[in-house]
């Protein structure tokens, strides 16, 4: 059994205006296909052997304790298979689900950052202010609360030991050239504020919910 | 003008960049301090603020290898915002003496500063085919046999060279360098915008940040390694190595 790439809940080009239809092509097909491919290689070799037959995100908690030999490869493209399966649950089509957080998952963004919009300029801070590639999310602590960060290439808030600020991560925004540059070249800000109009809120809360109960998002992850 | 606390700031910056760049390289040499005075000289001067330099060519002129698209978003965004995020930050270290603010300014000077200096270098590194882009170094040359005596030869050098751009984890570059301390030639990479300092000097690089590539290639790193060789500057490369190895 290996992974195997997920399908995309709406089409490619339904995230448009805000997300083009070729990069949402390319971005699966290709990107999210490779580090799949990688992990599956990494996964069949000797040294990848104990690692067989874990979850995706045991994967992911697991880096640090790899054999030193498929450590890398494992952090890159197991982190880059969990990133990508989760971010694409995260989007939507415009009026195809709840456009704004609402019940405890409001309540915890109020009380932690004063609102929906503060909560927003700091995690824009956060994607804008990462330099070269990475992530930024928006991510559920100890107690649950809730706090932003961001990781460099595939990391994740998953793989303790690696992420600077680990936690149970309930958004993410991939701020890779390659998930914007086509449409947007150099104008990563623009391209987090539009990202923000199909951002998939119920999906959020489901998230919120798992950290809630201590979990990690509980996301579909096709085997073949 | 600049005052003791200026001489103080200066020196201190100076340092702080040295020693960040100094855990990647194991130790300190002219090619540090030489950075370090060109930044620093640019923080002392009264302007305090780099500028873009003009590209030696057109921005069609490396088409079809490199699109006149992808040339003028690299050098007018990119290379500006670099510019113009390192002279912000230096506008920032100037107007404050307080430790915090300085150490917590030094990323975006690293970051911003080696992106100046990367694309100032990567520039001069290639060239149209009718100004020699893509002409291999002379045969007998010092730079032909030290590729010859340190890398395998031209071929196995420029295939050394794709495995490491192909390689690079996220954002960064491959560079041919000349190893200070041996003499030598080697490949290796710098993650972001790191700069090639300490115990090496830079004498060509491949941008391998998508945004060098990606609106004309795509995912397709290979086939942007593979055609680049196209309009590598093989000259500027050689008065690169020249100036270091003698």
């Amino acid at each position: 059994m290996s992974f195997a790439l997920p399908n995309l809940a709406y089409d490619d080009a339904a995230l448009e205006p805000y997300i083009d239809g070729t990069t949402m092509n390319i971005h699966r097909t290709k990107h999210h296909n490779t580090y799949i491919n990688n992990l599956n290689g990494a996964l069949q070799s000797a040294d990848g052997a104990g690692m067989k037959g874990s979850s995706l995100e045991a994967i992911c908690r697991n880096v640090q304790s790899a054999p030193s030999s498929v450590m890398t490869v494992l952090r890159n493209n197991g982190g880059g298979h969990f990133n990508h399966t989760m971010f694409w649950t995260l989007m939507a089509p415009v009026g195809s689900a709840s456009s704004a957080p609402s019940g405890a998952l409001k309540q915890a963004i109020d009380s932690t950052f004063g609102g929906v919009d503060a909560m927003k300029e700091q995690f824009n801070k956060a994607a804008a202010g990462r330099f070269g590639s990475g992530w930024a999310w928006l991510c559920a602590g100890d107690g649950g609360k809730l706090f932003i960060t961001s990781t460099p290439n595939q990391d994740n808030p998953l793989m303790a030991g690696v992420a600077e600020q680990p936690g149970l991560p309930i958004l993410g925004l991939d701020v890779w050239e390659h998930a914007y540059y086509l449409k947007y070249q150099n104008r990563r800000p623009e391209y987090i504020a539009a990202w923000w109009n199909v951002v998939n809120w119920d999906t959020v809360a489901k998230y919120y919910d798992d950290a809630s109960n201590g979990k990690a998002p509980t996301m579909n992850v096709p085997l073949q | 003008m600049w005052s003791r606390l200026g001489y103080l700031r200066r020196a201190w910056c100076g340092s702080v960049v040295r020693q960040h760049l100094a855990r990647r390289d194991a130790s300190s040499s002219a090619a540090a301090d030489a950075l370090v005075r060109s930044l620093s000289s640019v923080a002392a001067s009264g302007s305090g603020k780099l500028q873009l330099p003009d590209l030696p060519y057109d921005y069609d002129a490396l088409e079809p290898v490199i699109s006149a698209d992808i040339m003028r978003t690299h050098h007018t965004k990119h290379h500006q915002t670099y510019i113009n995020n390192f002279n912000q930050a230096l506008e920032r270290l100037h107007g404050t003496d307080h430790p915090q603010t300085l150490i917590s300014l030094q990323p975006a000077i690293v970051f911003n500063g080696g992106g100046y200096i990367n694309h100032c270098i990567f520039w001069t590194n290639l060239a149209p085919t009718k100004q020699g882009g893509g002409e291999p170094p002379l045969q007998g040359s010092g730079l032909m046999q030290a590729l010859e005596r340190d890398l395998g030869g031209l071929n196995v050098f420029m295939s050394t060279m794709n495995t490491a751009g192909a390689g690079v984890q996220g954002s960064g570059w491959a560079w041919l360098v000349f190893n200070n301390n041996t003499k030598r030639l080697e490949v290796v990479t710098r993650p972001n915008q790191d700069p090639v300092v300490g115990a090496y000097t830079p004498l060509l690089g491949i941008d391998m940040w998508e945004h060098a590539y990606y609106l004309q290639y795509k995912n397709d790193k290979a086939t942007y390694l593979k055609n680049i060789w196209q309009v590598v500057n093989w000259k500027n490369v050689q008065e690169r190595y020249q100036a270091v190895a003698g």
